[in-house]
């Protein structure tokens, strides 16, 4: 009993998280499993908690002396000394066995997915999952190591090990180091979700990100995986929709030169151009463009504000099933703007044509 | 690369400049086109240093001289109106001028902050009159217009016979017949003057109304279409829809009746006329009820209401009765013609509710309200007064002066009733006074030998002047187009004008024009040059065309797109096609010149683009 105990600790399905669950699965992991409660298609997947990260690198020596305090003396002015430094305790953490609880875990939820799936050593992408949402915290997660197509159980354990030891990389440490942050409060979850092989994908946002409009949805996607969008390697078209009539107020559909796709070797992604004959090709039609807007409304209702979301649409599934979420989270730049605006656009008036002499009582370019 | 960012632009502003008015190049084969027109219709030198654009919206074709009347009168009426009846803050009238046929307008700003706001106190006591009256004020004008209608249709043309009629001895009338002349034509005149004053009358109250909601929907939801600010005050029950209303209601009756067989494509108004007087008591039914209709939804214009030669559907019963066999053909087939103005309705009011739900406070809730509900209790007029003005009182005006072209004709003086709108109005005041004296002194009119030369070099001018491109705008373009009567009826804003300059970046299979609905559909282009046209219109194409008006709309059930070369996004095209939910691109300029039957076409109603494909 007391295995298993450990087990449900260190593992835990997307189904039993949820936007309480922080602490324990990080900001992503919590997110996918609000998303999956909420009725969005996200691929399934499991996180390997904080717990799991304790459990395993708390005690984790290098020369004898615990890596927390050893990292938390390194100087970020030394950077020599420091990658030195870093590089052996990255080497401890990758190469330390994981706890057996732990690895039976991480095997048997991997063993359900590829089950449910009805693949073997199904491919799945192995990413971290900070605990903070404050949004200097989100960009320090966004230092960690992603993995995609992994596959099979070993290389999945191996991979989360990876993602650990990212913690500290000489721009992980460093970064700590200059704010200051204790690494006594250091934890890292790790999120295991079934690849999507897209056919395209992008991101969304449910305002616009140019204007602030919130009666819009704000579309780029690209043809392939996302990571061509997400690291600029291609210009993505563009679509906006509006929230209310279901309109596409603006369509750009650009030329999409680069790909990436996964590795027909079955590990990683490879980089491409794109066909000439699908290049011009917008790389949703309209229907898809829609049932996203449908998605990112229901999310946005369930969160009650604007989201930052990443999609993508499978190659394989059938059509009505094909689009999943990858990831959402709160829109931040205009929601600070929002909360800094002090005066109302307009107030109501004593009569409603008042609003008239207002508005045409001087000219525009005056007021 | 959008027009926008064409080199152009990047000029500073008060640089760039359109062709100046001193700069346009004769026509060849116009020469002494100015004699169409009054002597202040003419640039002067100094107009160079201002800002003009081609009123395209109203001035399609080259302006015949009597249709010159069409610009001087309204802008008569409605600069009276905003410029002294209700003092519009931040601007007078419009100046108009005509360059070979066609008229350039520019709206005189008030800029003196002072001045400005010595007008706004006058402005927001008369206009706030207006508004706080509206509706008992609004059904006051419907009284007035309807009488001035019934008055015009009352004019008579004076019959000049050998003698004058005895009741005007026994009745002791004290005048002789052909005084009439004189005085009914200028009735004629008069009214139609009069009937501009009221048409002004709340128009640009009500396009406040209209501008200062768009406005606020605009700063809330930049993202906003044009479009869909316009759909959420639209009205629903629409007397511009009522004409084809009724052409769908006598459909359905010869389907009742038994009559169908009548109405098949090709058929002539005269032939399905005359077959349906030989059907007995169902086709004196239905005859019954398309007299009942015709008045008044038949007083539709087959234009815009400001060129002659567009007739009424009661003059020329070519359009209605094109339009029928499709009516017939559909209602056969078992579909529901009637327009859903209950669904419209709950649609309009959910689109917004959802605005107004996004709205980040309570406060610009209350705000959005109060404009929301100012447009909706100004919409009726602004959407129906179309119908009485441009429509049935101009059909009628302008049959009223061709009766007395027929009268100068019969009397010699023109070789034909319609060559009376080759002369300007005050030159056909010449012409009749020619036709009184000669009555009275029993010699000859002296004018065929005068105006029948002047109409066939007229004639010959129009059409030279019609093969002339007229540049969009004239003159430097000004530091900002910000005048709200400029932007909400001609939608020329510094972005439209922006677009204008890029225009010599040709971009060769691309027609550009305002996203009216959206939408992006392919097909092929049927390209019409007017109403009577539409039988030729086959099930899915692409419509092409200069303008259109309501007595377009059974069209519209038939085509899978619509261009025009003239309109914005309250055009007729506009509305009809969100009605009908099908791809729009109105206010082009030059589709139908470019554009050619059978071209296959994209329209792009979500970007106001169309793309000729081949």
């Amino acid at each position: 009993m007391g295995a298993l105990m450990t087990m449900t600790q260190a593992v835990l399905p997307f189904a039993d998280v949820g936007r309480r669950d922080v602490a324990r699965v990080g900001g992503k992991g919590a997110s996918l499993g609000e998303l999956l409660r909420a009725g969005i298609r996200v691929p399934d997947g499991f996180v390997v908690s904080t717990a799991a990260f304790r459990k395993a690198v708390e005690n984790l020596t290098v020369r004898g002396e615990p890596i927390a305090e050893l990292t938390a003396a390194l100087d970020p002015d030394a950077p020599e000394a420091l990658a030195a430094e870093t590089a052996r305790i990255r080497a401890a953490v990758e190469s330390a066995p994981l706890p057996s609880p732990v690895v039976l875990a991480i095997s048997a939820h991997y063993e359900r997915l590829c089950v449910e799936a009805g693949q073997g050593d199904l491919p799945v992408a192995v990413r971290s999952s900070a605990t903070s949402e404050d949004s200097a915290e989100a960009s320090f997660a966004g230092l960690q190591d992603t993995y995609l197509w992994v596959s099979g159980g070993g290389s999945v354990a191996e991979h989360v090990r990876r993602c650990w030891a990212s913690l500290y990389s000489v721009e992980s440490v460093t970064y700590r180091r200059r704010r200051g942050i204790p690494e006594s409060d250091l934890a890292m979850a790790v999120v295991v979700q079934q690849m999507v092989g897209a056919r395209s994908s992008g991101v969304m946002f449910t305002r616009s990100p140019l204007t602030g409009d919130r009666s819009v949805v704000a579309i780029d996607a690209s043809w392939g995986l996302g990571s061509a969008v997400v690291s600029g390697d291609v210009t993505p078209d563009s679509f906006v929709v509006s929230k209310v009539t279901g309109e596409i107020v603006r369509r750009a559909v650009s030329t999409k030169t680069r790909w990436h796709q996964p590795d027909p070797g079955g590990h990683g992604v490879v980089e491409s151009d794109v066909p000439a004959q699908l290049r011009d090709v917008p790389a949703l039609g309209d229907e898809e463009i829609a049932e996203l807007v449908a998605i990112g409304r229901r999310v946005e209702a369930h969160y009650g504000c604007p989201q930052d979301i990443e999609w993508a649409v499978s190659r394989t599934a059938p059509p009505g099933e094909n689009v999943f979420l990858l990831q959402s989270r709160p829109e931040t730049a205009w929601a600070e703007k929002d909360a800094a605006r002090t005066t109302p656009a307009a107030t109501p008036a004593a009569r409603a044509f008042d609003h008239v002499f207002t508005a045409l009582g001087k000219r525009p370019s005056e007021s | 690369m959008s027009p926008a960012m064409s080199p152009a632009m990047s000029q500073p502003t008060g640089e760039r400049s359109f062709p100046l008015p001193s700069q346009i190049a004769a026509v060849p084969g116009a020469e002494g086109w100015e004699a169409m027109y009054p002597y202040f219709t003419r640039f002067q030198p100094e107009d160079d240093q201002r800002f003009w654009f081609y009123n395209s919206m109203h001035f399609p074709e080259v302006v015949p001289a009597f249709d010159g009347i069409t610009s001087e009168i309204p802008y008569t009426a409605i600069g009276a109106n905003t410029a002294r009846l209700f003092v519009f803050p931040t601007t007078m009238g419009i100046e108009y001028r005509i360059l070979n046929g066609r008229v350039y307008i520019t709206a005189n700003p008030v800029l003196d902050e002072a001045e400005q706001a010595q007008r706004l106190a006058h402005f927001q006591e008369r206009a706030g009159y207006y508004y706080a009256n509206w509706d008992r004020l609004y059904e006051g004008w419907q009284q007035r217009i309807e009488a001035l209608i019934a008055e015009i249709e009352a004019v008579e043309v004076p019959q000049l016979g050998e003698l004058d009629d005895i009741e005007v001895v026994t009745g002791s009338r004290g005048y002789a017949t052909n005084h009439l002349v004189r005085e009914n034509y200028h009735r004629c005149i008069d009214l139609y003057s009069k009937m501009w004053h009221h048409h002004t009358e709340f128009l640009m109250l009500g396009y406040g109304a209209y501008v200062v909601f768009f406005g606020f929907c605009k700063q809330s939801f930049p993202e906003i279409g044009d479009q869909t600010v316009a759909r959420m005050v639209a009205g629903i029950d629409v007397t511009m829809y009522r004409p084809d209303d009724e052409l769908k209601k006598l459909a359905a009756l010869a389907v009742e009746l038994d009559l169908a067989d009548l109405f098949v494509e090709g058929n002539e108004a005269t032939k399905v006329l005359s077959a349906l007087g030989e059907r007995g008591d169902a086709g004196a039914r239905w005859l019954a009820a398309l007299e009942e209709a015709k008045d008044p939804w038949f007083n539709v214009s087959v234009g815009d209401g400001f060129y002659h030669h567009h007739l009424s559907w009661a003059d020329d019963l070519t359009v209605p009765f094109a339009a029928l066999p499709r009516y017939v053909e559909q209602i056969r087939a078992g579909e529901d013609l009637t327009r859903p103005t209950e669904r419209l309705a709950a649609e309009r009011d959910r689109i917004a509710d959802e605005y107004r739900a996004l709205l980040g406070s309570d406060d610009e809730k209350g705000a959005f309200d109060q404009m929301l509900g100012l447009c909706r209790q100004v919409f009726p007029y602004i959407e129906s007064h179309k119908f009485y003005c441009e429509h049935w009182f101009t059909t009628r005006f302008f049959q009223k002066i061709r009766a007395f072209g027929r009268l100068l004709a019969d009397r010699g003086v023109l070789a034909e009733a319609d060559d009376v709108f080759h002369l300007r109005h005050v030159e056909v005041e010449d012409a009749l006074a020619d036709v009184m004296l000669a009555w009275a002194s029993g010699g000859t009119e002296l004018g065929a030998r005068h105006w029948q030369p002047i109409v066939a070099e007229r004639k010959r001018i129009v059409q030279a002047l019609a093969a002339w491109t007229p540049p969009p705008a004239l003159g430097p373009v000004p530091e900002a187009l910000n005048d709200p009567a400029v932007q909400m009826l001609w939608g020329v804003t510094d972005e439209t004008v922006q677009t204008w300059l890029g225009g010599d970046e040709l971009e060769e299979n691309v027609v550009r024009g305002y996203a009216a609905s959206p939408g992006v559909v392919e097909g092929t282009a049927r390209v019409l040059g007017g109403v009577n046209e539409i039988g030729q219109i086959r099930e899915g194409e692409i419509l092409v065309c200069p303008v259109t008006a309501p007595s377009w709309g059974p069209v519209f059930g038939k085509i899978a797109a619509a261009v025009s070369d003239i309109g914005g996004t309250m055009s007729h095209a506009a509305i009809v096609a969100r009605e009908y939910g099908m791809p729009a691109v109105v206010g082009t300029g030059q589709a139908t010149a470019r554009i050619k039957t059978g071209d296959r076409v994209r329209v792009d109603g979500d970007r106001g683009i169309v793309t000729i494909l081949g």
